[in-house]
């Protein structure tokens, strides 16, 4: 849906688009407004604006959510803010600014819903908050009693994206095909969607030239990315899944299919090859060269469909009960991730 | 397996087949399918198109193969290679197998067949005969095993119907034709699930992965937890039924629970797994592209058919999933446990040669316990 029909369906009060800015494309806004580019750069009254969006994405960057001041007067700034941080942004081109802020923006967001589905006194709020989950995220969402409940279906699609075992299914309450959630569990679920949302408005902002004004600013944002950036190196130790499935072979004992799967792309994908990778499966009890040659080749693309098989992630070898997690396997998702270490730019 | 055994059995499947084509049925939208299958003694055939019964019965008459396979995915081009189908959606299916249950009557029917030199033998870990220790293993039909199997058949549908909301008219139970039971969710919302949703699916249904929070539990002060109450929904309802019995219980086992402390709360739930938990195979359910076994075609690990199951507490495979004929074929036989086909029982056989019904032969070859005499 685009954010003309969003914002003429939700018809949003200036109040609201200081919450929700990134339903406004951020050109038609100033220039419906009356506001040209240039005047930001020269008005006394709107230059200092620019500095506002800079810190907004300077904010981001670290980590911590954008102080809003919710002021009638200051609520012009804080659309204005947004949306100058998105033309920056676009411009310097860079990505992990562009992650950061969305992120960053998102939470800042999520705050604003949460309180608004919680508002009984404000039916209104509250519906406008359903309908822009419902809208932005295709997720059919309703009210019963204190609980906001959504089908499982939409439930999934977006709580598998979590690693916490709180957002399990099994941990929530399920009764006939829909799940029961707070305010708070339900905007935090969006949180990933709304993150990539604000990220795809900010790429496809439609911002034909800056003013000489901007550029100061833009470069000030392409020394800071750098900050951010990150080399990582490989300790070259095998995760704990990938030694269990190897231990088991050398004793001669039989590694289910599932096992042999996540062994043999693993390996592929570490580059290995199929000759190298051959020979750990000698011990298995069923082994057949011809067999285990052939299924190698074809997880390597070689033949067959010529897709390269990837290594299952944590999650699906949780299910088959071939995760031995240990502390060192905390934020990886899946195995080749192991050992990897972020080393910070001096 | 011998030359021999493989052309009787393919008269016996071609026979079947003929006799029985009112049970045999491609899957609905059967454009959209991707259909597959093998013949005795040779590999896989996946990536065919059949789009109507008479095109199905032809291929079982012509190839006569040994085992028919049709995709739960519908594709817009299933006989394209699998990178190139155009996935649309895949019926919900669930794998319940006896042999998953582990039931301790297993080692009085689990056979195990010496891969050196094909003696069949019970219970110990080497042939008796050569002393090999490589051996394949296949059980023989077991009523403890089909009781225990149909029982997380009845809790996978108490989940899917009160929880999920799946419409009970949507789901089939078939007869897997071996061991165990395939449940089919049709039209419903979640035939649009990936493989990563379907495993969180699986989970549920496993009851794996519960946090002793969701059932109020309070780690920082596990004195202050309050537990869920016996008539709430879904799993924790179902939960604290199963662990304090009735409601007036609760008050004093919910005493005994704390002053046991949170971890031991956290292991009586691990251990519910196995007991509140329907115990379906989670690979089946979570492979979207898999091809199960046609409704209506012989298993030829058994002979027996898989065949739906209108009511499950009545279904007996022995008799209900049996359709080869009964006319007299001696074989040799080498079946060191008794079973029970079409109301008869049937062994142990000692290396002997013995004459019975072609349905019990053919069970017994398909099984690895005999050959053509």
């Amino acid at each position: 849906m685009s954010n003309q029909i969003i914002t003429s369906v939700l018809k949003l009060g200036t109040e609201e688009i200081a919450k929700y800015p990134f339903l406004t494309e951020a050109g038609n806004y100033l220039k419906e407004k009356g506001f040209t580019l240039e005047q930001f750069g020269n008005d006394e009254d709107l230059r200092p604006i620019i500095e506002i969006a800079f810190q907004r994405i300077e904010t981001a960057a670290n980590g911590k959510i954008f102080n809003s001041d919710f002021n009638v007067k200051n609520l012009d700034v804080e659309v204005f803010s947004f949306l100058v941080a998105v033309i920056l942004l676009k411009q310097s081109a860079m990505n992990t600014l562009i992650k950061r802020f969305s992120l960053a923006e998102a939470r800042r967001a999520e705050k604003f819903l949460e309180k608004d589905l919680s508002d009984i006194n404000n039916k209104a709020k509250e519906e406008l908050a359903i309908k822009i989950i419902k809208d932005l995220f295709s997720m059919d969402i309703h009210k019963s009693d204190d609980y906001f409940v959504i089908p499982v279906v939409d439930y999934l699609k977006h709580a598998t994206h979590f690693y916490e075992q709180e957002w399990k299914l099994v941990n929530r309450l399920v009764d006939n095909g829909n799940v029961f959630l707070t305010s708070h569990e339900t905007v935090r679920l969006i949180r990933k969607e709304l993150d990539n949302f604000i990220s795809s408005k900010i790429h496809s902002a439609n911002i034909p030239s800056i003013p000489e004004s901007f550029k100061k600013s833009v470069e000030a944002l392409v020394s800071l990315a750098k900050k951010f950036s990150v080399q990582t190196v490989e300790t070259g130790e095998s995760p704990p899944c990938i030694k269990h499935a190897l231990d088991v072979l050398s004793k001669g004992e039989n590694l289910p299919h599932s096992g042999r799967f996540m062994l043999a792309t693993y390996l592929l994908n570490k580059g290995q090859t199929i000759e190298e990778i051959a020979p750990l499966f000698k011990n298995a009890p069923d082994y057949n060269e011809k067999i285990t040659l052939y299924q190698l080749k074809h997880l390597s693309g070689v033949f067959g469909s010529g897709t390269k098989y990837a290594c299952p992630s944590c999650d699906k070898l949780k299910s088959e009960n071939l995760c031995f997690a240990i502390p060192e396997c905390a934020n990886i998702i899946n195995p080749l991730q192991f050992g990897r270490k972020k080393i910070p730019n001096a | 397996m011998l030359d021999k055994d493989i052309k009787f059995l393919e008269e016996s499947f071609k026979k079947y087949y003929f006799d029985h084509f009112d049970l045999i049925h491609t899957h609905t939208n059967p454009e959209r399918r991707e259909f597959g299958y093998q013949k005795f003694n040779f590999g896989m055939n996946r990536h065919i198109p059949i789009k109507s019964d008479k095109e199905l019965h032809l291929l079982l008459m012509t190839n006569i193969p040994s085992d028919v396979y049709c995709s739960n995915a519908s594709y817009l081009f299933p006989n394209l290679p699998m990178a190139e189908k155009d996935w649309q959606g895949a019926d919900l299916i669930f794998d319940v197998d006896a042999k998953d249950l582990n039931l301790p009557c297993r080692i009085n029917h689990v056979c195990k067949k010496c891969t050196t030199c094909g003696n069949v033998f019970l219970q110990q870990n080497e042939c008796p005969d050569c002393k090999s220790t490589k051996y394949e293993t296949s059980s023989a039909l077991c009523q403890n095993c089909i009781a225990g199997a149909k029982n997380e058949i009845r809790k996978l549908i108490s989940i899917l119907t009160g929880d999920l909301g799946i419409k009970k008219e949507n789901i089939r139970v078939y007869f897997s034709g071996n061991e165990g039971f395939h449940v089919y969710v049709s039209e419903s919302n979640y035939e649009k699930l990936d493989s990563r949703e379907r495993a969180e699916l699986v989970d549920y249904i496993l009851f794996k992965g519960a946090l002793p929070e969701t059932f109020g539990a309070k780690k920082s002060d596990f004195s202050k937890s309050v537990f869920s109450d016996i008539d709430e929904k879904g799993w924790l309802g179902r939960t604290s039924k199963q662990v304090f019995g009735s409601k007036s219980n609760k008050p004093k086992l919910s005493k005994q629970l704390i002053s046991e402390g949170y971890f031991s709360f956290k292991k009586k739930l691990e251990d519910l797994q196995k007991i509140i938990g329907a115990q379906i195979d989670p690979n089946v359910t979570i492979d979207v592209h898999r091809i199960f076994r046609l409704a209506g075609t012989i298993n030829s690990k058994s002979g027996l058919s898989k065949i739906l199951c209108n009511d499950l507490e009545k279904f007996n495979p022995g008799n209900d999933a049996c359709f080869i004929d009964d006319d007299k074929v001696t074989i040799l036989a080498n079946c060191p446990v008794e079973f029970k086909l079409k109301n008869k029982k049937f062994g142990p056989y000692k290396k002997e040669q013995v004459t019975v019904p072609k349905y019990a032969a053919v069970y017994m070859i398909c099984k690895g316990y005999a050959t053509l005499a």
